[in-house]
């Protein structure tokens, strides 16, 4: 029996993780109260920070040193480390950032559930750039999300974050953890030239350069400021333009490997509901109460929110003339269901942001409601 | 839906609601073979404030994780009665502790003083929910007594598992007194709902 969090932890350990650096916060303690405990027996390293700007710092610090990092906060956190979440993702380090939502803004609703930070998860830190973000509504996948959120880090050496909310942070559910089960783990791919060969930007084919840890002999510089092939800052058009490219063209062209969703009897559903998180939950019991009624009703479930999984959004717009849009905010990933859509299929909101979950009987009267 | 049980249990922060719904979930979930989902809802208090808990029980995978109807509720202060009991289904069961709840909305609740006997009995309030835990043990449906014991147990701390299987037993007793004096006391036959609205 494990709490979401708990699995999150769990999932880390599984996925190599040997450093956790992070201050605490309700929703996401337990993160830390699990791992301050594992950690050192596996031969990690746990360290609460100062605050939650040091606490990212040093997850990129020790990734760069080679070791798997990661960190865990809650929305006033997570505000808090945007600046060096840019630095993660201009320096191209892998780490992995679990927000457990609660309610916002400022120090909002220590204990209550909230999805209001999808859009900061994707806009946060400043500057155009890439970046991966994962949803769970399951213990389970709480634990299968925080490996995967690994896996894709280490490949394309990107910041990955895993946003959940509090209800599935600490809800309990019974989960079965084989440690014999064959589970895909990714280490990032280290150069395999001479230090003195090594060029730690270079463009290759998958615009993913190899990634020497530090202290092993590759001598290289990490900046913020936008930088050249070597590492160093440059001002040069022709630099900086391939650069950035490069940032963005390392995730769009490998949309197929980092998105996924879920598909709850849309095939034939008149109405699909797009949902992520704790409502998606909700949403399959409305789902099924539904199709008891006899209204064809099916659910997307995004797993992965950004990059924004416009194909499976397609998908259902093919059977579906209603589309609605539950979430515990004031509408985020309904503006990107609407972009989609193009005005093809009507697209409604169900939004609530009184700090508890969306029910089904919510749903199900807004399907009647739209209908 | 039909094999779905919710089970609300109230209180306030620092009574063991959480715990007692975490030792529930344990019980049924990994001794009895279900599924179970345990959720919590807590004020930012540590102590005082309105605490919740829910179990939800059921033979196959659990979408929605909260209560929508519980079939039985489990209050340890007048006001989680006060708020949760219209919620209950109709013939849901209600368990009160008597020791805080004065003011019984249901005359079919089982009214039992799961404080005034961890307090009396065993001199530690603190093992209040696990009574309570006992007295679950014979009134829900769900979940048996040995399952509660071995959950309680995996769950409390080294040195307590004697005070822990007695305030349990403690909790089954005072159920069984309770169920016994239940089916004695006399109720008026119930107005069947069509009578009622006759008589307006």
């Amino acid at each position: 029996m494990l709490q979401g969090n708990e699995a999150i932890a769990e999932g880390a350990l599984r996925a190599g993780c040997r450093f956790f650096a992070g201050y605490p916060i309700t929703p996401a303690t337990e993160i830390s109260e699990v791992l301050s405990v594992r950690l050192p027996i596996v031969g990690g390293t746990f360290i609460q920070m100062e605050d939650e700007i040091a606490s990212l710092g040093a997850v990129i610090g020790a990734s760069l040193a080679g070791v798997k990092s990661m960190t865990a906060t809650s929305g006033p956190g997570f505000s808090l480390m945007q600046e060096n979440l840019g630095l993660a993702i201009i320096a191209e380090i892998p780490c992995v950032i679990v927000n457990v939502m609660r309610g916002g803004p400022s120090t909002g609703l220590p204990t209550f559930p909230a999805q209001g930070d999808v859009m900061q998860a994707r806009w946060g830190t400043h500057g155009d750039h890439p970046i991966i973000v994962l949803s769970a509504s399951t213990v389970r996948e709480c634990y299968d999300m925080t490996i995967r959120a690994f896996n894709l880090s280490e490949k394309f050496r990107i910041p990955v974050i895993l946003l959940i909310d509090e209800v599935v942070g600490h809800m309990r559910e019974k989960m079965v953890v084989d440690e014999e089960e064959a589970i895909e783990i990714f280490n990032r791919v280290k150069p395999t030239m001479p230090p003195e060969w090594y060029i730690p930007y270079e463009d290759t084919p998958s615009g993913i350069p190899p990634m020497a840890n530090f202290g092993e002999g590759y001598r290289y510089h990490v900046t913020g400021l936008t930088h050249d092939v070597r590492g160093f800052p440059t001002s040069r058009p022709d630099e900086i333009g391939p650069f950035i490219s490069r940032l963005h063209r390392k995730i769009s062209s490998h949309f197929s490997e980092i998105q996924t969703a879920e598909f709850f009897q849309t095939d034939d559903a008149e109405i699909t509901l797009i949902a992520y998180g704790c409502v998606a939950r909700s949403a399959k019991r409305a789902a099924i109460e539904a199709r008891e009624k006899g209204i064809k009703v099916g659910l997307l479930k995004l797993n992965t929110l950004w990059p924004f999984m416009r194909s499976a959004v397609e998908r259902v717009l093919q059977t579906s003339k209603v589309l609605i849009v539950p979430e515990m905010n004031m509408g985020q990933i309904s503006r990107e269901v609407k972009r989609v859509n193009r005005g093809v299929s009507r697209v409604f909101t169900l939004n609530k942001v009184d700090g508890t979950i969306i029910t089904p009987m919510e749903i199900l009267c807004r399907i009647q409601e739209v209908t | 839906m039909a094999n779905r049980y919710e089970i609300r249990l109230g209180g306030s922060g620092g009574q063991g609601i959480i715990l007692m719904g975490i030792i529930l979930a344990e019980a049924i979930g990994i001794y009895q073979h279900k599924f179970v989902a345990q959720t919590q809802s807590y004020g930012p208090e540590a102590r005082g404030g309105s605490s919740k808990s829910e179990v939800i029980v059921s033979e196959e995978e659990i979408d929605y994780p909260k209560a929508m109807k519980p079939d039985l509720l489990l209050v340890m202060n007048q006001k989680s009665c006060d708020d949760f009991y219209p919620d209950l289904k109709p013939d849901g069961l209600l368990i009160v502790d008597s020791t805080f709840v004065t003011q019984v909305p249901s005359p079919k609740a089982f009214q039992i003083p799961f404080t005034r006997i961890a307090r009396e009995k065993f001199k530690r309030e603190m093992v209040a929910n696990i009574v309570a835990l006992g007295a679950l043990s014979q009134l829900a449906p769900v979940v048996s007594a040995k399952a509660i014991e071995s959950a309680v147990l995996a769950r409390v701390p080294k040195g307590t598992e004697k005070l822990n299987r007695d305030a349990l037993k403690a909790g089954i007793a005072a159920a069984k007194r309770a169920k016994r004096e239940w089916s004695q006391t006399e109720r008026l036959p119930e107005i069947p709902k069509e009578d009622l609205l006759d008589s307006y």
